[in-house]
């Protein structure tokens, strides 16, 4: 009896063994990094990673991609626990909780490892800087650069669809592309309406074909919500009005490809998760070499992505900013995947 | 009626042993089941430490320990709802109900110590209406906590929308974050220890425990031999709603903050550390030290793998597998001792298909997931 219960003690030791053992190869480069997404298996991380990899070759640093299962703060905290175990050099997170995360950065942090976050921030005390991908006022006044450089030179008509009214950040955006309006470069710019689909795509659609009706030679819809866009660019498709009304706003590149491709949106902005993944791994080691402690003024070189200045504000605390939104057209859609 | 506890011989005549006559020396308690996992958990920890030099490291277990005490407090009372045949799916909405209740008084200005109170009494009542709806009604347990465990969360919902309560004060933050003074023992694993040897007690050596196994056995003869069947069960699912407001204080002191999704999902992992500790999920047998020495199997396993960077899928994957194998394996052993029935053919068919399958499935996992699971 005695022997049957060793034997089976030994078969789950052969077994925990043989996934241990297939899995455990840790890396021994001089400074490692870790990538911490929301959750794994999601493309939009898939492609910080990419960035995040390519920085690590130019510093000869090794980055690891790790996330927990589920987009779940407990499960988070519970891998950053073992990265801090592991005294890794540095980790820039995308939290699933902003204040649920504070203590375990304030550990971290506590034990001599950088902790950054990018994409949706840590609490100011559980990190040392945010990695910031855009600011209000860049995501305004882009969006109207496209719709003029989509209505040519002689300018024309243009229409916003938005998703409800009383979305704070998108009536931001608006009020930002109203002043932005005001810009002599801007003159023959006619804002005729702005329209609300309530980021419901059937809604969208619909508010997009009654623009078409109402304003017979309307020349450029903006739709800053990623619902309103992709239901835009099917309404212009629907309708036959490609070449002749232009979508164009916030979108996602898996949504878009096919606007983007027969002209119903030949260009739409976001910011690029790649470059957010490059950035944050440059500036992890920054911090984890010393060039850099994180305080605002501080001057670092990213790579391809030139020099940064640390800033700080009310909002975000000491922050990083990425850069102006990145526009994807029919150029370099096809190098994204999310 | 899978009984992992005892694998062969003449302790297996099943668990009505455990109802009629518990009174044995108090080691032979200790069954087998009791040992395997204690083998284990050397298993666990001579691995991890030949693979990872930062496993045996006093801070980091300390650190790591408090992680999982919110489930432990919650396994306790789930341990005596399950050997009594039922089980509670609602603990971890019930836990975020009383969370976010917590926030949203200490936000509209309340002291924290009496929004704490306030919540363990919510939670209570939340336990007891399972309770009464399970006893007195007569509803099934599943059904009725599944019910509850749509219906708590979404009052957290309500109370917090998606706003989140911060800025707890430091003397409360201690319940969650602190160390016992001069020490690198946690707090919550002070209070979980505590507990444990509370509920152990209860379980194994009162009358109430006894009557527990009696009910989980056979309610219907419990219910003739004068067992107050109803009321005990109401006192259970009373304690489990009093022992999840007490894990969302925990884990909400933990965070430092409370949102309205805090604990989710967390059921299914505290019912199976109770499975795999032996609870027999049908009812009527089952240790406290049994769920108690699984919690820390699982907990170890779990950091050791991420020491090893190993993705939190392939985690689910090997917690998983064992939670299976702790069913499957006693089965097994019966079969080969020869002391047990013997094994239809049909039976080793579906053996042997499982296996297929399953090691088909991890197969396939590994090859399609491979790049971006390990790095």
């Amino acid at each position: 009896m005695k022997r049957r219960m060793l034997y089976m003690v030994l078969a789950l030791a052969m077994m925990l063994s043989l996934v241990l053992s297939g899995c455990g190869k840790k890396d021994t480069g001089p400074l490692t990094f870790v990538l911490v997404p929301k959750n794994l298996g999601n493309p939009y991380f898939d492609t910080a990673n990419n960035g995040a990899q390519e920085a690590a070759k130019e510093l000869g640093v090794t980055v690891t991609y790790q996330g927990s299962a589920a987009a779940d703060a407990t499960q988070q905290i519970q891998l950053i626990n073992s990265l801090i175990a592991q005294k890794v050099s540095g980790m820039a997170i995308s939290a699933n909780d902003s204040d649920a995360l504070v203590p375990t950065g304030k550990d971290a942090i506590k034990a001599g490892i950088p902790v950054v976050s990018f994409d949706s921030a840590i609490g100011k005390d559980g990190r040392v800087l945010h990695i910031n991908q855009a600011v209000l006022h860049d995501i305004g006044a882009i969006q109207i650069k496209m719709a003029s450089e989509l209505a040519g030179a002689d300018g024309g008509k243009i229409a916003i669809l938005s998703a409800t009214s009383t979305a704070p950040n998108q009536n931001a955006w608006i009020e930002v592309m109203k002043e932005e309006l005001k810009k002599p470069e801007y003159a023959k710019l006619e804002l005729v309406d702005v329209v609300y689909g309530d980021d419901d795509d059937t809604k969208s659609y619909n508010e997009a074909q009654a623009l078409f009706k109402k304003y017979p030679d309307l020349e450029v819809i903006i739709a800053p919500t990623t619902v309103g866009i992709a239901a835009s660019g099917r309404a212009v498709t629907d309708a036959g009005l490609i070449g002749k009304v232009f979508v164009t706003g916030l979108g996602t590149p898996n949504q878009m490809r096919e606007y983007v491709k027969n002209g119903a949106s030949p260009q739409f902005a976001l910011w690029n998760p790649g470059d957010l993944g490059y950035l944050s791994i440059h500036v992890l080691n920054a911090l984890a070499t010393g060039q850099i402690k994180g305080v605002a003024g501080e001057k670092f070189t990213a790579g391809r992505l030139g020099e940064y200045t640390i800033q700080e504000d009310a909002d975000l605390g000491v922050n990083v900013l990425l850069g102006l939104p990145f526009i994807y057209n029919g150029d370099n859609i096809d190098q994204f995947n999310w | 009626m899978t009984v992992p506890s005892s694998p062969d011989d003449e302790t297996s005549s099943k668990s009505l042993i455990n109802a009629t006559a518990p009174p044995r020396p108090f080691l032979a308690r200790f069954q087998r089941w009791e040992w395997m996992l204690v083998g284990l958990i050397l298993v666990v920890v001579a691995l991890n430490s030949a693979l990872s030099p930062y496993f045996l490291n006093a801070l980091n277990l300390s650190r790591t320990s408090s992680d999982f005490m919110e489930m432990g407090i919650m396994m306790l009372a789930m341990v005596f709802i399950i050997i009594t045949g039922g089980i509670d799916l609602s603990v971890a909405s019930n836990l975020g109900m009383c969370a976010s209740f917590m926030g949203w008084l200490f936000m509209a200005g309340v002291n924290i110590w009496i929004a704490a109170l306030a919540a363990l009494a919510l939670g209570t009542f939340a336990g007891f209406v399972n309770g009464t709806l399970v006893a007195r009604m007569k509803l099934p347990p599943l059904v009725v906590t599944l019910g509850t465990y749509a219906f708590y969360r979404g009052v957290a919902y309500v109370l917090l929308g998606d706003q989140a309560a911060r800025g707890y004060p430091e003397a409360f933050t201690y319940i969650g974050q602190g160390r016992l003074p001069g020490t690198l023992i946690p707090f919550s694993v002070a209070l979980f220890g505590a507990l444990a040897v509370l509920f152990g007690l209860v379980l194994h050596k009162t009358t109430l425990g006894r009557y527990l196994f009696a009910i989980g056995n056979n309610e219907d003869a419990s219910v003739y031999s004068g067992v107050p069947v109803a009321r005990i069960k109401i006192i259970i699912y009373t304690v489990s709603g009093f022992m999840a407001a007490l894990a969302g204080l925990v884990l909400a002191a933990r965070f430092g903050s409370t949102r309205p999704d805090i604990g989710n999902g967390l059921e299914l992992s505290v019912i199976t550390a109770a499975v795999l500790g032996g609870v027999d999920i049908n009812g009527g047998a089952g240790t406290m030290g049994g769920a108690v020495l699984s919690l820390f199997l699982i907990g170890l396993l779990r950091f050791g793998m991420g020491l090893l960077n190993i993705q939190g899928q392939v985690q689910g994957v090997v917690i998983g597998l064992l939670l299976i194998l702790s069913i499957l394996l006693p089965n097994v052993a019966r079969t080969f001792s020869g002391s047990g029935r013997k094994l239809h053919r049909q039976t080793v068919w579906g053996i042997i298909a499982f296996v297929v399958v399953f090691t088909a499935f991890v197969a396939f996992f590994f090859w399609s997931r491979a790049p971006l699971l390990i790095k």
